[in-house]
């Protein structure tokens, strides 16, 4: 595929924190139109890998780069790079107390507005527009007036993930272990959500342990990350061998 | 990885934080000030300067000699030097005290001072909907609207004009709330008090506008001893104001006022604070030291007082704006919010004392420490065996932003009869990182998740104020916040 395909590159990435290598010479592209698994035993540095190309403040990459639709973005803030379309849908979204999601997402939503030089919308026209978007993934409007993630059930909480990724309609979704603890109804609705949203000009990335999820949202690749590096990458079969087989053949 | 994260998210908050404060301007004025230190000799000649009747001058040389028998309070939450209370200023004010006949005669430098704190005595440019006396050190420079109010028998005036004016009944009431020996700081004030706010709301009135009174210390040794004074006859009603503001300076500085509240049969006071003194610079150095007794007496049946503040300012903050519910069905209600940052320490809280059947109260509290402050809440509320079917709710929440920050409660609760309910309920959350990066990957910059998530924490409190206050005081939280966060 040509390069204008290309959305998201991590080239050679070393990343450490206090001392500790944990990403090491990782490399990985991903281009439009493609779903990529990431798997790999407990520690691997699987959410480590989301945080660092959403920008987290604590860790510091040492050498490589991260290159989104060919720039490099490591030395951009977080609220740049999401901006500029990465998106990152959190293991465990942590409860906010005191902000409503109304006011919340209307004002995620106008920060991009903002960054484009498109106007903000009032509170009125935002409803227009996340109402339909709540729909998508069966979120009762009563959903606004609750404070961000407060008392959410495990699988609210994972539905608002997904909300959040559809408005704001970002290119690259990084979506870690956003199955996990959901039940059947939730993880259809989930992963209905995310097919929807799925378009030849985005990709996203699933972190996840389970074969599962990968049922519902069919991966072009299936890698398997170890020690902070990506060890074998292979194809939706990949992940079936592991999980009869666990991670334990790959490294011995 | 916590650690290095957390060194982020504090320098950030470090930033945020140490925004200067905009109103450490100090004022050049010529100034009638007595020597520094406290004796006899002292307290005679503010009360002379202050042409007070004997009646006065009796009860100040009598705290005065209960205070010399007194010591500091030490079991406050609160680590601090000494006072040297020889050092101190007790009376200062600017020359030129004649009789004013309206606000324009007033110094210029005076009126450009309270124009860049935001204040207007310009009769033309005032706030619409509040009459403001206005304490600069020692003395009251002017109160606006005492014309239109007196039509309605309202008295709104400085204390030292009530005390001319109305002698009868400031040695009425004056002490009947807070008694002279009742702490140590009560006993001084009771002995230097040199002004503050008296107002008077006769029966059946519902005061057309809110009051308010204006605080500023100037002098770099002054202390300030203001004394308020509000009395809601039956059926009456009040909202009441307070704001305060001081120079920076990198001495410490004494501020120890008493307000004493007194609501009759169905009366009503609603009194609120908004106190931003000079907090000490980002080492903790200079201050206001903020010692303050605040009491309300309901004494009628189904009056009610309700206490709301947000403590932003002063190095140390000590003060526990009470209730003393006598009345029958008599309510008491306490709003805080208490902001502290750098090296602030505040123990501030309430009393409610429940004496009349059928009492009720409400206490919501709300404490923010940031950088290496000490925030505490400490309460009490006492249930007396003739305060039958009596009922409390207490609510104490607190958040930490950083971590090195301290919050503590101490509440107690005291009960000497069955027929009472009591509620508490608790909580502490912080601000960590992993909730700022979540705003941060959405798109929303640090300041605003900060905002955010103060003015969601303070709500409760917030919409208690009048409606100026709450834009203001929602403007100073996230002003103040400015920096501190990662």
């Amino acid at each position: 595929m040509s390069s204008k395909n290309l959305l998201l590159e991590i080239k050679n990435l070393k990343v450490s924190i206090e001392e500790n290598i944990i990403l090491d010479e990782l490399n990985l592209k991903v281009q439009k139109g493609e779903i990529h698994a990431i798997m790999g035993p407990n520690g691997s540095g699987k959410s480590t890998f989301s945080k660092v190309v959403a920008g987290h403040p604590a860790y510091s990459i040492i050498s490589g780069d991260i290159l989104l639709k060919g720039d490099s973005i490591i030395d951009l803030s977080a609220e740049e790079r999401s901006h500029l379309g990465i998106f990152l849908a959190f293991q465990y979204p942590i409860e906010i107390p005191g902000v409503s999601n109304e006011d919340f997402l209307r004002l995620s939503y106008n920060a991009k507005q903002k960054f484009f030089n498109q106007p903000e919308v009032d509170p009125i026209e935002f409803l227009n527009i996340v109402f339909k978007k709540m729909e998508l993934v069966k979120m009762p409007p009563q959903f606004l007036n609750r404070n961000v993630n407060e008392g959410f059930s495990g699988g609210e909480k994972k539905r608002n993930e997904i909300l959040q990724m559809i408005l704001l309609d970002s290119d690259i979704c990084i979506l870690d272990e956003t199955d996990s603890g959901l039940d059947i109804d939730a993880l259809k609705i989930i992963s209905n959500g995310i097919n929807n949203f799925m378009s030849k000009d985005k990709a996203i990335i699933l972190i996840t342990h389970y074969q599962r999820l990968l049922d519902y949202i069919n991966p072009n690749y299936v890698h398997v990350m170890q020690n902070g590096k990506i060890i074998k990458t292979g194809s939706f079969e990949l992940a079936k061998e592991l999980e009869e087989k666990g991670y334990q053949w790959l490294t011995t | 990885m916590i650690n290095q994260s957390n060194k982020v998210i504090n320098n950030s908050l470090n930033k945020l934080v140490n925004k200067t404060y905009q109103y450490g301007f100090s004022t050049n004025i010529e100034k009638d000030i007595i020597e520094k230190g406290l004796n006899e000799e002292t307290i005679k000649l503010i009360s002379s300067k202050k042409k007070e009747p004997q009646f006065l001058l009796k009860f100040r040389l009598k705290a005065y000699s209960k205070w010399k028998t007194m010591r500091e309070p030490e079991w406050a939450n609160l680590k601090f030097p000494a006072i040297d209370y020889q050092s101190i200023v007790y009376y200062s004010a600017p020359k030129s005290q004649k009789k004013l006949k309206d606000l324009s005669e007033v110094d210029s430098e005076l009126l450009n001072t309270f124009e860049k704190l935001g204040i207007s005595l310009n009769e033309q440019k005032r706030l619409a909907n509040v009459a403001i006396d206005i304490v600069f050190d020692s003395v009251s420079i002017g109160t606006t609207f005492q014309q239109e109010l007196s039509e309605y028998g309202i008295i709104f005036a400085s204390i030292s004009e009530a005390i001319q004016e109305y002698p009868q009944m400031i040695e009425k009431y004056i002490g009947s709330v807070v008694p002279i020996g009742d702490n140590y700081f009560s006993a001084l004030n009771s002995a230097v008090f040199t002004d503050g706010s008296f107002c008077y709301i006769p029966e059946n009135v519902k005061c057309p506008i809110d009051l308010s009174t204006y605080f500023r210390i100037n002098d770099q040794t002054s202390g300030q001893f203001e004394r308020t004074l509000i009395i809601a006859d039956k059926n009456s009603q009040v909202n009441y104001l307070e704001g305060c503001t001081a120079p920076q300076y990198d001495t410490n500085q004494l501020h120890a006022a008493i307000v004493e509240l007194i609501a009759l049969e169905n009366a009503v006071i609603n009194y609120s604070t908004v106190q931003n003194w000079y907090a000490g610079n980002q080492y903790g150095k200079g201050g206001i030291y903020n010692f303050v007794t605040k009491r309300g007496l309901c004494i009628g049946i189904n009056s009610k007082i309700s206490w709301t503040q947000v403590e932003t300012g002063s190095a140390i903050t000590w003060k526990y704006p009470s209730c003393l519910l006598i009345g029958a069905n008599a309510q008491g209600e306490f709003y805080s919010v208490a902001l502290t940052k750098n090296f602030q320490q505040a123990d501030t809280g309430t009393k409610m004392l429940h004496i009349g059947k059928f009492t009720k109260s409400r206490i919501i509290s709300k404490g923010i420490s940031a950088g290496n402050s000490k925030n505490s809440y400490r309460g009490l509320v006492q249930m007396t065996d003739k305060a039958l079917n009596a009922r409390n709710y207490s609510q104490c929440d607190s958040l930490l932003i950083g971590n090195c920050s301290n919050a503590n409660t101490f509440p107690i609760i005291s009960v000497q009869n069955s027929t009472t309910r009591i509620e508490h309920e608790a909580s502490t959350s912080k601000i960590g990182e992993e909730q700022i990066f979540y705003f941060l990957q959405r798109g929303i910059i640090l300041e605003k998740a900060i905002e955010l998530m103060i003015s969601g924490f303070c709500r409760e409190v917030f919409k208690k104020l009048p409606l100026e206050f709450a834009a203001e005081a929602d403007k100073l939280l996230s002003l103040k916040l400015e920096g501190t966060v990662g």
